[in-house]
Formats: C-alpha cells, sequence, structure tokens
C-alpha cells in the first residue's frame, strides 16, 4: 500500500527487449520516471560500449547548439520558451537533425566570416578617409608664415603659391616650405622630403615618437592629429582611438628605419598623395566605397539575424530532443546484449504498485517502433537493499527533503516525514511565538504559494532563492503556527492584546499607591479573579514589566520539558512499529520496552509531577498547599534519582506533593535502573542462546565448548565456524553496549536539550521588546508635525530592524534548533536512516538539469 | 462556579471536533497523511493551551506593578483605584 509512512515496496526487475523496440521502449520509460537502471556494464569503459558513437553524435549536435545559443544570445534576440517537453525523437529523425545543425551552423560561420572581412575593410577605408582629411592640414601648415601673415585673406597669391607647388611636384616627394625652406630653396635647392602617412592606436603614441626621435637621431618630423570618433576593431567589436600621424624624412635609410618602426608598433600605413587635387579624388573615391560597405555590411548583419531568429524560434525544443535522445543511448549502454537472441537485457529497481503502469509503457513502445515480440518484465528475488522511494507532491516533498537531508531512510522502515510535516512547524512556533512576526512569514509563505507557477517558471540560479521558494509550504505553516503560538503567549511585535479583559485587578487604595514606588499584586487576595485568562498569557504579564520574566520562565520551562518529553516518547513509540513490521521480536521485548519502561517511569513521571503542582498548590489554599510550599520540581527529580534525603522544608510545609510519592518514586528509580542491564545484555544474550542452539544441533561435539563460553566477548570463534556471515558475539555485546549508552545518558542531555524551546522564545520576545523600547516608542512618543516625519523615519528603522532580525535571522536560528531537535533528539529513537535514495531515469530532472545527462543516466 | 469551566470546555471542545471528528472527512490519495496531520495539529495546540491554561490557573506570585502600569490600568483598563482597601481573602 502506497503511502508516505512507509517507503514504497521496490522489487528488481528484468525487462527483456528486443533490439529494435529498445529505443522506443526506453524513450516511453524516461517519460514516466519510474524506473532505476542498474549499470550492467560496470568494467566496461566508456569508449567500448555499445552506442558510443551515437552518444557522440549527440555531444556534436549540443555543441553545435550550444555555438548557436551564443551566437543569439550575442545578438540579444529571446529565446522562446513554451515550457513544453517535446518528445524524444526517433533514430531516424536524429539525422535530419544533424543535417540541420551543420547546415545552419555553417551558414553562422560563413557570415560571421564574410561580415569580419567587410568590417575590416571598412576599418581600413575609414582610416584612410581620415589621413586624407587631416594630413591636408599637415599640408596646408607647411605654407610659410610670410604669405599667410599679411596676406591671410589674399587668396590669389595663395593660390598662385599652391601652383607653384603643385607644378613642382614629383612621386613621393613634397617640398616643405618653410621660412629656412625658402631660404635654402632659392639658391635653386630643393629640400626633397619624403613622407609616410598612417594611423596608431593613441596609447602606442608617445613611445612611438620616442623610438622615431631616438632610432632617426631626431633627424625625422612627426605630425600628429586625433581622430575624434573610435573605430571598431573587426575581431573583437572593440571600439578603438586612434590618431593620425605623418612623418617627414629625407632620404633612404631613414625611410626604412621609419617603415620598420611603424611595422614594429603596428601602425597601419596608406598611400597619401600630396597633391590637393588627387586628395580630394582618392577623398571622393573612399567615401563612395564606405558607403557601399555600409550597405553591405548592413545586408550582412539583416542576414545574420534573421537566421538567428529562425533558430531562436526552435532552439530550446532542439535542446530537449538532443538531450532525451542522449539520456537514452546512456541508458541503453547500461544494458547487456544478448547476441543469440538479439534482444537487451535490462536489470531495474520498479515500485511494485507500479508495475502495471510501466508495462503499458512498455506495451506503447514496442508498437510506436512497430516490433512484433513484446517486452518482457520479469520480477528477481533478490537478497540486495532496495533503494527507498517516497512517493512525494509538492507539499510533502519539501518536509522529505528536511529528513532526507539528514540520511535516506532504510528500506520501509518507518519514515518521520508525515508526523514533521506538523512537528517541526509546532516546536518552530513554540520558539518563536509572536503573532506579528508570525502574519510577517505567513503572508510571505503565501504570497510563494500563490505565484508558485509563475515563480518556478523563472529558472534563476539565485541558490538563497531557490531555498526559500523550495520552503514556501514550510515557511507557511511555521508562519500559521507561530501565529497561533503568539496567540497563547499574547505576544505581537512585544505587545499584549486583552481580548477578555485581564483577569488580575488592583484592590489597593488611592494613597498606597501613590506612597508606593512598586506594588505586587497577591494571588491570594481578590486581585485575581480565581479563575484564569480563558485563552492565553494574561495580558497584565505584559505591563507588569518587573517580574514578567520569572513568571513565564517557570512557564516556558515546563512546557519545552513536557513537549519534549512527548516528543521523545512518540519517537520510541516509532520504534515499536519498527519492530513490529520487521518482526524483530528480540528488539521489542528487550529493546524497545526496557527503553519505553525507562522513559515513562524517570520522565513522564517528572511532567506528571508538573501537572500535579500546577494542580495542587494554590495562594488560596490551605497549609501545606500554599503557594510558600510549592516544591522545586527539579530540587524533587534530583533527589529522587540520587536517593538524597530532601531538604526540610519551612514551617508547615511537606516534603511530598502526594501521599505515598516517596514509596512510588524509589519503586520507580528501581525499575528505571532494572531496565539498564535488560537493555545492556538481554538481546545479546538472547542471540548468544539462539546460535548454541542452531550449533548444538549439526555438531553435537561442540557442546563441552558451547559451555565453557563466558558471558563476555569469546564466543567469537564458534558464532565464526556455523556462519560466516554473521556478526560476532563480541562486536554484538558492544553495539549493544554503545546503544544503552547512549540511550540512557542521551534520554538526560536530550530532555534538557528540549530546553532551547525556552531559551530561544525568551530570547525572541526580550528583542521584540528591545526593538519597541529602544526604537518604536521613541518615535511614538513626539508630538506635533515634526513628530510625524520623526514617527516614519523610525518606523523604516523599526520595521527594517523587525523583517531583518526578528524574521530573517530568529527565524533561521528557529529553524536551525527546530530542525537539530528532530535530527537528534527525536530521529534517534529510532531511525537508522542508511538507505539509498531511488534515482529513476526520468526526462524531466535529466532536463532541469540542463544536460548534464552524463551523469545522471549512468 | 460553572461559568468558571465554560472557557476550558469550550475550546477542549473545539479541539476534540477537529482532532476526533475531522480526520472521517478527509479524503483523496493522500487520506492517511491528512488524518495524521489534523490529529497532531489538533493535539499540539490543545495541549499548549492546556498548559498555559494550568499555569495561570494557580498562580503562585502576582505581577509586580509600578506606580505609573497601576494608573495606566486603571485609565484605559476601567480598573478604578478606590479610597478604601478592597481585599477579599
Amino acid at each position: 500500500m502506497g503511502s508516505l509512512f512507509r517507503s514504497e515496496e521496490m522489487a528488481l526487475c528484468q525487462l527483456f527487449l528486443q533490439s529494435e523496440a529498445a529505443y522506443a521502449c526506453v524513450s516511453e520509460l524516461g517519460e514516466l520516471g519510474l524506473v532505476q537502471f542498474r549499470d550492467l556494464n560496470p568494467d566496461v569503459n566508456a569508449f567500448q560500449r555499445k552506442f558510443v558513437n551515437e552518444v557522440r553524435r549527440c555531444d556534436e549536435m549540443e555543441r553545435k547548439l550550444r555555438y548557436l545559443e551564443k551566437e543569439i544570445k550575442k545578438d540579444g534576440i529571446p529565446m522562446l520558451d513554451t515550457g513544453e517537453s517535446p518528445e524524444a525523437p526517433q533514430p531516424r529523425e536524429m539525422i535530419d537533425l544533424e543535417a540541420t545543425f551543420e547546415k545552419l551552423e555553417n551558414e553562422l560561420r560563413e557570415v560571421n566570416q564574410n561580415a569580419e572581412a567587410l568590417k575590416r575593410n571598412f576599418l581600413e577605408l575609414t582610416e584612410l578617409k581620415h589621413i586624407l582629411r587631416k594630413t591636408q592640414v599637415f599640408f596646408d601648415e607647411s605654407v610659410p608664415a610670410v604669405y599667410k601673415s599679411s596676406t591671410s585673406h589674399s587668396s590669389n597669391k595663395y593660390r598662385r603659391y599652391l601652383q607653384m607647388a603643385d607644378n613642382q611636384n614629383e612621386d613621393e616627394q613634397a617640398q616643405l616650405l618653410g621660412e629656412e625652406g625658402v631660404r635654402a630653396s632659392q639658391p635653386g635647392q630643393n629640400l626633397k622630403l619624403g613622407f609616410v602617412a598612417g594611423v596608431i592606436s593613441r596609447e602606442k603614441l608617445p613611445a612611438f615618437e620616442r623610438m622615431l626621435w631616438r632610432a632617426c637621431r631626431g633627424n625625422v618630423f612627426l605630425r600628429q592629429a586625433m581622430i575624434e570618433s573610435p573605430l571598431e576593431d573587426p575581431t573583437n567589436g572593440d571600439q578603438v582611438y586612434k590618431s593620425v600621424f605623418i612623418i617627414f624624412f629625407q632620404g633612404d635609410q631613414l625611410k626604412t628605419r621609419v617603415k620598420k618602426i611603424c611595422e614594429g608598433f603596428r601602425a597601419t600605413l596608406y598611400p597619401c598623395p600630396e597633391a590637393p587635387a588627387d586628395r580630394r579624388e582618392m577623398a571622393m573615391g573612399v567615401m563612395t566605397r564606405i558607403e557601399d560597405l555600409n550597405t553591405v555590411l548592413g545586408q550582412t548583419q539583416d542576414h545574420r539575424h534573421r537566421v538567428l531568429v529562425a533558430a531562436a524560434k526552435n532552439l530550446k525544443n532542439w535542446f530537449v530532443k538532443v538531450r532525451k535522445i542522449k539520456a537514452i543511448y546512456h541508458t541503453l549502454n547500461l544494458f547487456n546484449l544478448d547476441v543469440t537472441q538479439k534482444c537487451l537485457i535490462a536489470e531495474c529497481w520498479v515500485p511494485l504498485l507500479d508495475i502495471e503502469t510501466i508495462q503499458l509503457a512498455l506495451r506503447r513502445g514496442t508498437e510506436r517502433s512497430g516490433s512484433s515480440v513484446p517486452p518482457i518484465l520479469n520480477r528477481m528475488q533478490t537478497f540486495e537493499n532496495p533503494p527507498t522511494y517516497n512517493r512525494t507532491n509538492k507539499f510533502t516533498k519539501a518536509f522529505q527533503a528536511l529528513i532526507d537531508a539528514y540520511g535516506v531512510a532504510s528500506y520501509r522502515e518507518m519514515n518521520p516525514a508525515p508526523y514533521t510535516i506538523i512537528t517541526f512547524p509546532f516546536l518552530f512556533a513554540v520558539m518563536f511565538g509572536d503573532i506579528g512576526h508570525g502574519a510577517i512569514m505567513a503572508l510571505f509563505g503565501l504570497w510563494m504559494i500563490r505565484k508558485e507557477k509563475g515563480l518556478a517558471a523563472q529558472k534563476t540560479d539565485n541558490e538563497i532563492w531557490n531555498i526559500f521558494f523550495g520552503g514556501r509550504y514550510i515557511i507557511f505553516l511555521m508562519g500559521v503556527f507561530s501565529m497561533y503560538t503568539g496567540l497563547i503567549y499574547n505576544d505581537i511585535f512585544s505587545k499584549s492584546l486583552n481580548i477578555f479583559g485581564s483577569h488580575w485587578h488592583v484592590s489597593y487604595n488611592k494613597s498606597t499607591v501613590w506612597n508606593n514606588k512598586m506594588l505586587q499584586l497577591s494571588p491570594a487576595t481578590s486581585d485575581y479573579e480565581g479563575t484564569p485568562y480563558p485563552f492565553g498569557m494574561d495580558p497584565i504579564w505584559q505591563v507588569a514589566t518587573s517580574n514578567k520574566i520569572v513568571f513565564q520562565n517557570a512557564y516556558k520551562m515546563k512546557i519545552s520539558i513536557i513537549f519534549g518529553v512527548l516528543h521523545m516518547i512518540f519517537g520510541v513509540v516509532m520504534s515499536w512499529h519498527n519492530h513490529t513490521y520487521f518482526r524483530n521480536r528480540l528488539s521489542l521485548i528487550y529493546e524497545f520496552i526496557p527503553q519505553l519502561v525507562f522513559l515513562l517511569l524517570l520522565f513522564f513521571y517528572m511532567v506528571l509531577l508538573m501537572f500535579i503542582k500546577w494542580n495542587r498548590y494554590a495562594a488560596t489554599n490551605k497549609m501545606p498547599y500554599t503557594e510558600s510550599c510549592a516544591p522545586s520540581i527539579l530540587i524533587t527529580f534530583i533527589d529522587m534519582v540520587l536517593f538524597n534525603t530532601p531538604k526540610t522544608p519551612a514551617q508547615g510545609c511537606e516534603v511530598y506533593m502526594f501521599w505515598g510519592q516517596h514509596f512510588i518514586q524509589v519503586v520507580f528509580v528501581l525499575i528505571a535502573l532494572g531496565c539498564i542491564p535488560v537493555m545492556l545484555l538481554g538481546k545479546p544474550i538472547k542471540i548468544m542462546q539462539a546460535r548454541k542452539l542452531a550449533n548444538v544441533q549439526p555438531i553435537t561435539g561442540a557442546d563441552a565448548e558451547v559451555g565453557g563460553m563466558s558471558n563476555g566477548g569469546g564466543g567469537g570463534g564458534h558464532g565464526g565456524a556455523g556462519h560466516h556471515d554473521e556478526e560476532e558475539m563480541s562486536e554484538i555485546f558492544i553495539h549493544q553496549g554503545i546503544h544503552t549508552i547512549e540511550y540512557v545518558l542521551g534520554s538526560v542531555s536530550h530532555t534538557a536539550s528540549y530546553l532551547r524551546l525556552w531559551a530561544l522564545s525568551l530570547a525572541h520576545a526580550q528583542l521584540a521588546e528591545v526593538l519597541w523600547t529602544m526604537v518604536l516608542s521613541i518615535g511614538l512618543n513626539k508630538e506635533g508635525w515634526y513628530g510625524g516625519v520623526f514617527v516614519t523615519v523610525v518606523f523604516a528603522f523599526w520595521a527594517i530592524l523587525t523583517v531583518g532580525i526578528l524574521v530573517l535571522m530568529e527565524g533561521l536560528s528557529a529553524f536551525l534548533h527546530t530542525l537539530r531537535l528532530h535530527w537528534v533528539e527525536f530521529q534517534s529513537k529510532f531511525y537508522l536512516g542508511q538507505g539509498y535514495a531511488f534515482q529513476p531515469f526520468s526526462f524531466d530532472s535529466i532536463i532541469e538539469n540542463g544536460g548534464s545527462a552524463s551523469g545522471d543516466a549512468e | 462556579m460553572v461559568e468558571a469551566y465554560v472557557p476550558p470546555v469550550i475550546i477542549t471542545a473545539i479541539w476534540a471536533f477537529i482532532g476526533i471528528i475531522c480526520p472521517f472527512f478527509a479524503r483523496g490519495p493522500n487520506r492517511g497523511v491528512t488524518q495524521c496531520c489534523i490529529m497532531l495539529t489538533a493535539v499540539t495546540c490543545w495541549l499548549f493551551w492546556l498548559c498555559c491554561y494550568l499555569t495561570q490557573m494557580n498562580p503562585l506570585i502576582g505581577p509586580k506593578l509600578s506606580m505609573n502600569e497601576i494608573m495606566i490600568m486603571a485609565r484605559e483598563w476601567g480598573n478604578e483605584i478606590k479610597d478604601t482597601m478592597d481585599v477579599t481573602v
């Protein structure tokens, strides 16, 4: 029967699949997600498996898809994600997919290469354009200042001069006619200077200049001008700032040197005509070519965009398909190939309840593949330990995860998860009890639950958010229970609600009140109405700031112990269920009963004492049951266990609460102490006796040796002779000893450990009160309009601290302590937790993990 | 005196209804777990309320109030301070 109380029954099955049908059947099983395959070829290398080629092809396809994805992301095109999972395609479709991807990849690569070449061309032309523009300035400045200064607007002379310069031009040489040049040229000698023009990145320019100066010994002349707009580098698309430079030199040697230096600094040189007319012609040519290139570039980008948009529509789909194919082939690699019968054999763990569903899926798969032979699912008997499978839904999944984090349950042992659904939020709430903070938590949880579809669809990598979202049901329940315990503690943001009217009244008269700074109400008089506040803590205790903590400490410590002892008894009772299910009669009699008796007689008795004390002692009673005679339960307990004579009580009081208490206590302690040797020795001795009986029957000569065995360790040899696979006697004794000591000492320490319920609730209440007194009440005290502004600021501060410290930090802290209480104090009474989880072959989980299919299916 | 027992009886009755009667109405595939949850909720919540009630039933000490607190109680909760002491033991 399937339920969460125990893990599901599992069966090891053998699956015989015909080779043609294997692919389709595995595909169906993957969609179902209920079968865990075992690796039947564990010692075969990954490269020697049968379907390694197909896996390689899938890897190749995935690589191409990833390349496409990268390009699509670079262009910022949104990828359509319908959330639907397409079915795994047939093997013959795989070839079509491969061809499609190949074509797309090639097209994209070609487009990218073309774009790069075009951009390089574009860059060269742009640089040339800038050079032509800037060198105009350089050549203009070569006009002698004499002409310029006096006749700056006399264009005629200027034009005539230029014509003169033009006429005297030769190929690569220009006449630099400065004043000196004029003087030098007058005797008829022309200074023929060579020049090179080019472009270099701005950062390299100073070093370039220095190098030129040093290498050419100052005989070259460099002019440079910055290009204002940055240019795009074709390879990586960076924007680089460059400068135009022109170098004038004389002679061939300097020319070679200059050219080498330019090469070294990766400056690009361009041929630049010095005649202005040529330059203008060239400039116009360059402009037209740039425009053409721009058009072509635009068209290339459009084409690329179209290709990517078309691919983006199907990309997610393709990813899913490829991953499914890969998963199927990985799984097929786990099978054994039976060559003679041309079928594949698989071994798998299957939940018993789902065998019908799996048979149906297999039949569907065989029909799809068109094979005639039906697959055979055959249950095997095995002594191996099956995996633990707990069928959870979205609500119980989180609680099961909490339990599994400590250890996966052993096969078919009692699962603590269904009880944890309520006890975990409840114990959390005992530590967190505040209506206001509980409301914040509950609303947060409720919001996450209402929006769960939308929030789950946005897959983020933010770990913290994923943890909160995964625990939304836990958070919601914790908040709701905290509101309830907050109502009982009567604490909302450190204030109390007065719903039913306080049952305490002040009966002092005016003069007493005026003359005394502090007055205490007495429960013996009419100060106390006689009946308690009907639901929760009386609101007067929140008003009585001086001794509220004294009263509440006594209360909270008692409830911590009460709930702790009950929780632990619940744990021990769970072990009873485990023993009866596994028919472990020995454990039932010699472990469970003494454990329960020990716990009940000592600690449950203490709980009963608490209830008796609550009932018997009242301020309005006569002696010896007045409040001054109420004995301390802790002292009573200690005296009981240590057999101390109790201290003589005050006048008129008695030591014991009820008649016969001393006798009962002695009896209880003696019985509890008597349980300890039963726990320690009962089971091992019984096992030893059982083995003796089993040994005696076949081997009659062993009687004498058996009789000589001592109670302690020594049965190892004989135990081992007959039963090689069972534990040795000494080990059993040691195990039992450890178990007993752990239980007995643990019962004391765990009971005290539950006092953390008191400690954390006290800390929480005090923190809330500090925030009120030190923050919010100061804000509320101010009057006037500036008081309004002030209280707004103070409220913001208070709200941030409330959410950050009290809800988040205290919440995390209480969560952790509750988890510890469950894992250690509760589960150590019965939980083994030595199973391994059931990991079915499921496409959903593989796709969620995003392509780590290689690890999952093996 | 009978009125003293009314609140505890009502509250116990409510939790008894939730814990004993409601589980019979649980339906669905997770019937067992739902029943378990309802019963556990009822038991723990009722016990928690009971402990608080029992603690305050026979208090051993009374609250210690400052003058301010007494006067605020007088004003807000209608707990008038009389001229003469009104003590009945």
